[in-house]
């Protein structure tokens, strides 16, 4: 393992500057790759081999960077495959990812996150985001919700999980679908 | 950065290793987390960067969920003085679920650089404090949004109540926006209540400049001194004196009760349901004229219904959260 250090400044770099592409990084995906239900791995992928990259450096341009990384696993991947058409994965200029130019106003940000966090939790089962809402908003422990709730401890677990899970789908992703292969 | 070998190991494990770091995550921050956890939860961690990197999407979503949290419920418990029940499981939900709402419709608050959300849900009861010393009190049912900068001060009433307290800094104005109305400080104190269609403003110290904005008229525009009242409808601006007494009867919810001299049977229902989930509903028009008097707790529904039953003999009836009352 790296130091320690390594370690905390590529996960606040991860966090900070890469995450954040991950609605645009989906919809590349997406649309250079035939089989939809490829997309959470070959997401998971691109990560990996960012994160790895910035163990040993941090690179200077995440945008850039996370676009090339995914640009060449999908032509790994396609000669694997033997997938001929890849006429696609070219034309990075064309995406503006050439340069980490200053993101959409921070505003309309938040405002779309708002309606992201809305939409996740309209997404979850009822007793789920009962659950989240319990530990969320009211701040309550999960010994405090089982009671609430008139459950388990470890059901709360399951659901506190869960909500959390499915949360950061629809919170990175413009297209919060992208687990269900088409 | 140059083409491997594809990797193989994590395609087909990536749902499983999320739901791992889901477990993970929510042990950290919700269970219990001695140092038997961290030393297991550090070896999962490095174990792979498979594991790290789906850690580190999860961490990053709950806590951005956490600062889009900007509503808070009050803790019911603390804030009436007097004897509350704990409210059954199903309408604390209801409660939680209220701000939640807010937090989805809230969407648009934040179209406006700088505004900060602050809430209060059915019953509640929050006092804000502002960094020049003005403080808000938030009544029952009640959305503002608060901006500050080196210039102005603004606070947005969506909705509900509350008591301005304000520090008055004639250069750097305080402000309140409801709908087409503005309020600005001229050194003082002063209510504003924010109904479907009317917003009515009281002064009780200094003064207060009420100005109504209808769009392509000129505004209309009035100074407000202790113990005025003003409603402002659509096209319509009205101001009264009241005595100082009645203003503070107005109030009075500032110390969890409601005053009512001189109040209809209705009104007084009216004023009750504000504050509480189950809700007063006088079925017969004659019954609703009776008058009520007295001071009540804002959570003094059953008081009211005791009144109602054994003092002025009508019938109440409790159908789920409605409790219907008639002769």
């Amino acid at each position: 393992m790296p130091d320690a250090t390594a370690a905390s400044d590529a996960d606040e770099w991860f966090v900070r500057k890469v995450l954040p592409l991950e609605a645009m990084l989906v919809q590349y995906l997406h649309h250079n790759w035939r089989n939809p239900s490829d997309v959470r791995d070959l997401l998971h992928d691109v990560y990996v081999r960012v994160y790895e990259a910035a163990r040993t450096q941090i690179p200077d341009h995440a945008k850039a960077f996370v676009f090339t990384t995914a640009r060449n696993l999908l032509i790994t991947r396609a000669r694997q495959e033997h997938i001929v058409s890849i006429e696609a994965v070219a034309d990075l200029e064309a995406l503006g990812v050439a340069h980490d130019e200053p993101g959409p106003d921070r505003n309309v940000i938040a405002r779309d996150e708002l309606r992201r966090l809305q939409a996740a939790l309209d997404r979850l089962a009822p007793r789920c985001r009962e659950a989240f809402l319990l530990r969320r908003v009211e701040g309550l422990s999960r010994a405090q919700i089982a009671l609430r709730m008139g459950i388990g401890e470890h059901t709360v677990k399951e659901y506190l999980a869960s909500a959390m899970w499915m949360l950061a789908d629809t919170l990175y992703s413009e297209r919060a679908d992208f687990r269900r292969p088409s | 950065m140059k083409d491997e070998t594809y990797r193989e190991g994590a395609v087909g494990h990536v749902d499983d290793i999320c739901r791992q770091a889901a477990v993970w995550l929510e042990q950290r921050t919700c269970g219990a987390w001695g140092a038997d956890d961290e030393a297991q939860f550090s070896a999962w961690l490095n174990a792979s960067v498979d594991h790290r990197v789906e850690f580190l999407r999860l961490r990053g979503a709950w806590e951005r969920a956490e600062r889009l949290t900007v509503l808070r419920p009050l803790k019911a418990d603390v804030q009436v003085p007097t004897r509350r029940r704990v409210l059954p499981i199903v309408l604390r939900m209801v409660a939680a679920c209220a701000v939640f709402a807010v937090v989805g419709t809230g969407a648009a608050y934040l179209m406006q650089p700088g505004y900060v959300t602050y809430a209060t849900t059915v019953g509640g009861r929050e006092t804000l404090t502002l960094d020049d010393g003005s403080q808000i009190e938030l009544n029952t049912d009640t959305v503002v949004r608060i901006s500050q900068d080196t210039r102005e001060r603004k606070v947005r009433l969506d909705k509900g109540e509350a008591f301005f307290h304000v520090v008055h800094n004639a250069a750097r104005p305080f402000v309140v926006l409801a709908g087409n109305d503005r309020v600005v400080d001229l050194g003082t104190k002063f209510v504003v209540r924010r109904e479907s269609d009317r917003l009515e403003v009281a002064v009780m110290e200094g003064a207060a400049r009420l100005e109504q904005a209808a769009s392509g008229k000129p505004a209309r525009q009035a100074t407000l001194y202790p113990g005025d009242v003003a409603v402002s409808r659509a096209n319509q601006l009205s101001v009264t004196r009241v005595a100082t007494a009645a203003l503070a009867a107005d109030t009075a919810w500032r110390q969890g009760v409601l005053v009512f001299r001189d109040a209809t049977l209705a009104q007084a229902a009216a004023e009750l349901n504000r504050y509480n989930h189950d809700k007063l509903v006088i079925t017969d028009a004659a019954a609703g004229r009776l008058m009520f008097g007295g001071t009540v707790p804002v959570t003094g529904t059953n008081a009211f219904i005791d009144v109602a039953q054994e003092v002025l003999g009508l019938r109440v009836e409790r159908r789920g959260h409605e409790i219907l009352i008639s002769r």
